[in-house]
């Protein structure tokens, strides 16, 4: 957004309601004209609510230069409009490239500020120590009500590192004083069932979002009391362990709103670790309770862990294969996932996967996107694949080194095909080889 | 002074030529040497060795050995025209003033270096000459094309996506024929003086006078010099003829290993013309193909070439990420213990140390194995930042340049090009995949010999017997994994949402958008906040991030 004078202007006049303001614009720009002494005295005599619109689009050094300008500007710089959102980054130099927020700036916040914040994220480094400041900085945040909590780990998971107490005595100040939080992102934290009944007890009306992938001193019986208390929760995140019948019941009751997102991760912690399995009626449940609702899967196992999975018929919308899935799984999948929206597989191996792809194209009709890495499929298939799918496709991203060319398509017809059938310019993704 | 043959130069009646080799180290497809000697009485070729090079650890051995097995090849060659390589020791700022009075010099000619450092450097030569009354002549070989037109054709941006790139190169002029070889005849009466000394004072030193252990070097798998690319350009036609089909080739165990035919050493030194190759390629699809007009993928491998030189000329910035307004800013991991295991082929992962024995040894792995240990170090597995790869690649592998190492990494670290970042090269199924007998590992690491092929990726899944008998326990005589794959790659993918996320959601673009042309869509980007993104360059571009599952990242989006 180009700043400057004038841009600052129109803003500050396009933006207030009332008629006053155009005439005020007049006025301001004759002024200036007229009487050259007297300008800097206009800019400091702005409205405050001009102030607010405009500084709400600059950038917080910006922001806190303009605020040196004069009175009125470092007023408005205050203004707690303006502190509604804030993310905490906290990097160490020995362990990130990234800058930290200024300690000065966060203390500043927090003894001024830390009642109007609303929406705040933690973003650390994979260092402890920036874990530490994070919790330090939480239990600080007794004043606050806030809306949205965010920890988010950019590297490492160092929340899992602190001492497990530390960190749950800083996350229950917010969770006890806020009550009113509606979205909560603990991924990869030592939160535990504890901390959650605490959680319940007092954001059990407002909470919508939970984002709790891979935190491993949860149990299901710990979910399970979110669920069964927070009827207004609309968006899940957490890994397979913790899934369990009861608790797609208690999220298919009566008195809960309709699930929008459920996301489950299913990670292996050992080669051939066995997984539980969740009966088809649960899931039915949860259609005829929410039948909108995705089922967003991510899988990361090793290749002969899939074996309860894919069974039966199960209503996943996006399916991630993080790690080699086996075509047979792949099979699976075309058989007994017709609600499938996304399919992204990391990796096969070197056997075709002709056949698995044209089942799904023609079992899966609600497939959008589809994304194949290290893979191998024949040019003819892939063709007959995009052919069976038509537009509906919005998204196909498959490495050039994946398709095998053959009697009848090379790579140069494949990509005219491809692109004739999904209506737009198409090419496969590209790795350099030189 | 012209440039580039314009028809304002005369012919140079008499006068000294030095012709300064940087790359371009061939005597064939030499066109600013060529025309250096027209009229020339005397010509000398000179090498320009900073002293301090041998010193800095970003050059190892086999970078070093194959230089200077280019230049003796050089001077192998100049001897045969009756003239000498003349090797100088300085800095070139130093060096030029002194030997422009020396050698009475009136005119000097160099290839085009379009990399930014090297477009600087010569821009501090070129004054100097100026100043001392001497013509510069600048040609430009070492690419296929005038970069800088690529760059004009695409309204004065580098593009950013190889689709696009491609439908540049397919609009622009043809190539230029190669300049003819320099034989005895082209150097007609120009002469070179040679002094008695001439070994003593210009000689081509050796590995040991710059200061390297040479006992424990093994042979060279790829021996340096014009004379061995041009023999290894003929076996790399012969074997395309034979095989009739110039379609990419099928990756095998055997495509691991250095081969006869591989080429990309001699065409970063220049020691093999990209334009000669180029021609020659053509040439042959169409005796073997009957006149068709070859596809643009037949240059695969050079195009790649032109594509990274071209998006780096103008940005002195592009081997970084601070600052650099194509790449992604990621909060990388600083993690020298880790970043030295993988450099020294330590982590654990046979397959993951087995490519960077080669790469140490022999200067040269295959590009997929660069893929996989690149993949490994950043976005896949160490989530360390990609310069340091780059840094490691730079010190061992024969073939990097600036341009091309540098976008190399932030492609394959998801850092820049639009590139997807879904799927994820695994450091034992993919090494399993290629080649299935773990023949590869054997070879370079010969502590695990005795494990058997089903154990061979992952020896530390293998029962206690069997590492008995293959008579090396993991832990001890070869490490445990650095890290759990599983795990790691999961957490990662995390980490590029995020990071993906925030960019769409800047943008403005959180819904996917199509391969229609984004002018509309990223026209209203603008840099907000304190993150970055690639740059404005995004409007012409094709080609979105898609990020999977952007309906549940577009709620988890507006919460935060």
């Amino acid at each position: 957004m180009k700043r400057n004078q004038r841009g600052e202007e129109e803003e500050g006049g396009g933006s207030s309601p009332g008629s006053r303001e155009p005439r005020k614009k007049k006025q301001l720009r004759q002024q200036d004209l007229e009487d050259q002494d007297e300008s800097s005295s206009q800019w400091g005599r702005l409205p405050q609510e001009m102030l607010l619109q405009v500084f709400q689009y600059l950038p917080l050094l910006d922001r806190a230069y303009a605020s040196q300008v004069c009175r009125g500007w470092n007023h408005a710089f205050h203004m707690p409009e303006l502190w509604r959102c804030f993310e905490f980054e906290l990097n160490q130099p020995a362990s990130s490239y990234l800058k930290a927020t200024h300690p000065d700036l966060i203390k500043q916040i927090i003894k001024r500020h830390s009642n109007h914040l609303q929406y705040v994220s933690f973003k650390v480094d994979s260092s402890t120590e920036s874990a530490e400041a994070a919790c330090d900085i939480l239990s600080q945040l007794v004043n606050c009500s806030l809306k949205t909590l965010g920890l988010i780990s950019t590297a490492r998971p160092s929340f899992m590192e602190l001492p497990k107490s530390h960190f749950i005595s800083a996350l229950t100040v917010v969770f006890v004083n806020s009550k009113s939080l509606s979205s909560l992102k603990i991924d990869d934290t030592p939160v535990d069932d504890p901390s959650l009944k605490v959680l319940v007890a007092n954001n059990s009306d407002t909470l919508k979002l939970l984002k709790m992938s891979s935190c491993p001193h949860v149990s299901p019986a710990g979910i399970l009391c979110v669920a069964d208390q927070c009827h207004g929760l609309r968006e899940l995140a957490l890994n397979y362990h913790l899934l369990s019948d009861e608790l797609l019941l208690a999220l298919s009751s009566e008195k809960h709103v309709h699930l929008e997102h459920l996301r489950i991760d299913v990670v292996s912690e050992n080669p051939g670790q066995h997984f539980h399995t969740i009966k088809k009626s649960s899931w039915d449940a949860m259609m005829r309770h929410s039948p909108k609702f995705n089922l967003v899967m991510y899988f990361f196992l090793y290749e002969d862990e899939f074996g309860p999975f894919f069974r039966e018929e199960i209503p996943v919308t996006h399916l991630y294969f993080g790690r080699s899935v086996s075509k047979e799984v792949l099979g699976r999948v075309g058989m007994n996932c017709p609600r499938l929206v996304e399919l992204v597989v990391c990796a096969n191996g070197l056997r075709p996967l002709d056949e698995e792809l044209i089942r799904i194209a023609e079992r899966c009709q609600h497939l959008t996107a589809i994304g194949l890495g290290e893979c191998e499929v024949s040019c003819s298939a892939f063709v007959e694949f995009v052919k069976m799918c038509g537009r509906r496709l919005s998204q196909l991203s498959i490495m050039e080194e994946v398709l095998v060319p053959d009697n009848k398509y090379g790579l140069d017809e494949l990509h005219w095909e491809v692109s004739k059938h999904l209506g737009r310019v198409w090419f496969p993704d590209m790795m350099p080889t030189w | 002074v012209g440039e580039n043959g314009s028809p304002t130069e005369g012919v140079c009646m008499g006068g000294n030529a030095v012709h300064w080799f940087r790359k371009g180290l061939r005597l064939h497809d030499n066109p600013a040497l060529r025309d250096a000697l027209r009229g020339a009485d005397t010509l000398r070729c000179v090498y320009i060795l900073d002293p301090w090079f041998a010193g800095s650890s970003s050059v190892g051995v086999s970078r070093w050995r194959f230089l200077l097995q280019c230049l003796e090849d050089l001077d192998a060659s100049l001897r045969k025209i009756n003239s000498r390589l003349f090797v100088i020791r300085g800095q070139p700022t130093d060096v030029f003033p002194r030997l422009f009075k020396e050698w009475k010099v009136t005119r000097l000619s160099y290839e085009y270096d379009s990399e930014p450092f090297g477009k600087e450097r010569d821009a501090a030569i070129r004054k100097l000459a100026n100043e001392a009354g001497v013509e510069v002549m600048v040609r430009i070989s070492h690419t296929l094309y005038d970069l800088d037109k690529i760059i004009e054709l695409n309204g004065g941006q580098s593009p950013l996506t190889y689709k696009r790139f491609q439908s540049l190169i397919s609009r622009m002029d043809a190539v230029e024929m190669p300049a003819e070889t320099i034989t005895a005849d082209v150097m007609g009466r120009c002469t070179t003086p040679i002094s008695d000394d001439h070994d003593d004072k210009f000689g081509v030193p050796s590995l040991e006078e710059l200061g390297f252990e040479v006992d424990t070097l093994t042979t060279a798998v790829w021996p340096g010099g014009e004379t061995e690319a041009l023999t290894r350009l003929e076996r790399h036609l012969e074997r395309k003829a034979w095989v009739a089909n110039f379609e990419r080739p099928r990756m095998n165990a055997n495509s691991l290993l250095a081969s006869p035919t591989g080429l990309s050493p001699y065409l970063r030194f220049g020691c093999l013309s990209c334009r000669l190759f180029y021609f020659k390629l053509t040439d042959l699809y169409r005796k073997v193909k009957k006149n068709c007009v070859p596809p643009l993928s037949l240059y695969g491998q050079l195009l790649w070439r032109e594509f990274f030189y071209t998006a780096a000329t103008n940005n002195p910035r592009f081997d970084k990420m601070e600052g650099n307004p194509i790449c992604v800013q990621m909060p990388w991991d600083r993690n020298p213990e880790a970043l030295a295991k993988w450099a020294e082929g330590r982590t654990g992962f046979p397959w993951i140390d087995a490519i960077m024995t080669q790469l140490r040894q022999e200067g040269w792995i295959h590009h997929l194995a660069r893929h996989a240990v690149a993949c490994f170090l950043t976005r896949g597995d160490l989530w360390i930042s990609w310069e340091e790869g780059m840094k490691v690649f730079e010190e061992l592998l024969l073939d990097a340049d600036w341009s091309v190492n540098a976008g190399s990494w932030m492609w394959l670290s998801c850092s820049s090009f639009f590139q997807q970042f879904f799927h994820c090269y695994c450091p034992v199924g993919f090494g399993r995949r290629t080649d299935p007998n773990g023949d590869y590992i054997r070879r370079y690491l010969p502590i695990l010999r005795g494990f058997p092929s089903k154990y061979i990726y992952d020896p530390w899944n293998a029962p206690e017997s069997v590492q008995k008998v293959a008579k090396c326990i993991i832990g001890v005589h070869y490490p445990k994994p650095m890290v759990n794959h599983a795990e790691a790659s999961r957490i990662n993918i995390e980490r590029m949402k995020q990071i993906y996320q925030q960019l769409s959601c800047y943008r403005g673009l959180v819904q996917q958008v199509t391969s229609a042309p984004q002018s509309e869509a990223a026209a209203q980007s603008s840099w907000h906040g304190d993150l970055r993104y690639p740059g404005t360059s995004t409007r012409q571009q094709h080609g979105g991030f898609w990020i999977p599952f952007h309906h549940f990242s577009q709620s988890a989006a507006a919460a935060f």
